[in-house]
């Protein structure tokens, strides 16, 4: 799976999940309610200079924001057409630099590192018999899946290219979700047979 | 919950994931046009698993992508998607699996073809659109008008996927009815 996980390790993998998570929720309430288009355009140029200092791999993530562009060219649009552009920049510049902040915390922080930090979020849940350990099958689970799905997902379209020379698409749907099916039923059989999801919020 | 609730939790969660990476589906009635299937993955949750199950499986999707996967459409992912324009659909996938799994149940007497359509159309159009429109409103400052318009282009082909899921969810229910567990006890 590609990750959006930076491997070389920078100044910012240091700081603990939580930090680096208190810090952006804190950045974006407080820049939620500013409309103030010098404090936006400094909000992104320290961004940027925020991944300046970790290095080329950060720098060629920002490109991942390519796909938005279309958006934010049809929201200029929209508020340029009410006759408000400058809201339209503020509100681009600050989806801008918000989702490029966010991103800076994903790249720098292992998913397990992650998971760490938002259990205490998590410990309600115990509160209505969903053990913690239960949402952490769950990822675990859900992530080997994909993999599997993958190649179950293959293994029909060969199938269907053999028959009609032509890719599957969506055709092969129904089969999927029987045979994704099927697989649950063993899966959940192999679970049940090793005692089950855990229950109790004690490891 | 049960060992095999929970197992179907993340499948479904790794179906919606899986719809989001694969080579787009080319659907004729769209002329040719590339969509991701991925909103099919919300209905699809609903209409197979029921309300509860199918709206824990985005739950989980959402976590696991707020963990860090790149588990959306186009390998986005992240705490970013979160600060997008469009994380009013995020949200919104929730509640429409919600919905149409909830509607499933409804019409559970009435054919399968029928009932997971009016679910996959009340639940993954107009449930899905009402969030994502108000958090497009609520993200951008555009007025709730503004936001519509943005989001009217996405409507034809969430129609036609929302024909597929009835599709699907008919198919499997001949090939394995118990399966359809939106409709079971």
């Amino acid at each position: 799976m590609i990750s959006l996980y930076l491997a070389e390790r920078t100044w910012l993998h240091g700081i603990p999940a939580g930090w680096k998570l208190i810090a952006l929720a804190l950045i974006s309430l407080a820049m939620t309610p500013l409309d103030n288009l010098p404090i936006m355009v400094a909000l992104n140029v320290a961004t940027l200079a925020l991944y300046a200092s970790l290095g080329r791999a950060a720098m060629a993530q920002i490109a991942l924001l390519r796909p938005m562009w279309p958006l934010f060219a049809i929201l200029l649009a929209l508020h340029w057409w009410n006759g408000d552009i400058r809201l339209g920049l503020i509100v681009s510049l600050r989806i801008l630099a918000m989702m490029l902040l966010a991103n800076a915390v994903t790249m720098t922080t292992r998913m397990d590192a992650m998971m760490d930090a938002i259990e205490p979020v998590l410990t309600p849940l115990g509160w209505i018999g969903l053990s913690p350990r239960a949402v952490a099958l769950a990822v675990a689970m859900m992530i080997r899946f994909v993999p599997l799905l993958f190649a179950l997902w293959e293994a029909l379209n060969e199938a269907y290219r053999a028959r009609t020379g032509k890719r599957g698409g969506w055709r092969l749907l129904s089969a999927f979700c029987i045979q994704t099916l099927r697989l649950s039923h063993h899966t959940a059989e192999a679970l049940a047979a090793r005692g089950g999801a855990p229950r109790g919020p004690r490891r | 919950m049960k060992d095999r609730s929970l197992v179907q939790i993340a499948l479904y969660a790794a179906i919606f994931a899986v719809l989001g990476l694969l080579p787009r589906f080319d659907i004729p009635l769209a002329g040719g046009v590339p969509i991701t299937a991925q909103s099919m993955g919300a209905m699809l949750a609903g209409v197979m698993l029921g309300g509860w199950r199918g709206a824990l499986a985005i739950i989980l999707l959402l976590f696991v992508v707020a963990l860090g996967a790149p588990l959306l459409a186009g390998g986005r992912g992240g705490l970013g998607v979160f600060f997008s324009p469009s994380v009013g659909f995020l949200f919104g996938w929730v509640a429409a699996a919600f919905v149409a799994g909830l509607l499933m149940r409804v019409l559970r007497n009435q054919p399968v073809f029928a009932s997971a359509l009016v679910a996959s159309v009340v639940g993954g159009i107009v449930v899905l659109y009402a969030f994502g429109i108000v958090g497009m409103s609520l993200m951008t400052n555009l007025s709730l008008l503004d936001a519509t318009k943005a989001c009217l282009i996405f409507i034809p082909g969430d129609t036609i996927k929302a024909v597929l899921v009835a599709l699907v969810a008919q198919t499997v229910a001949r090939g394995m009815p118990e399966a359809l567990l939106s409709r079971s006890a």
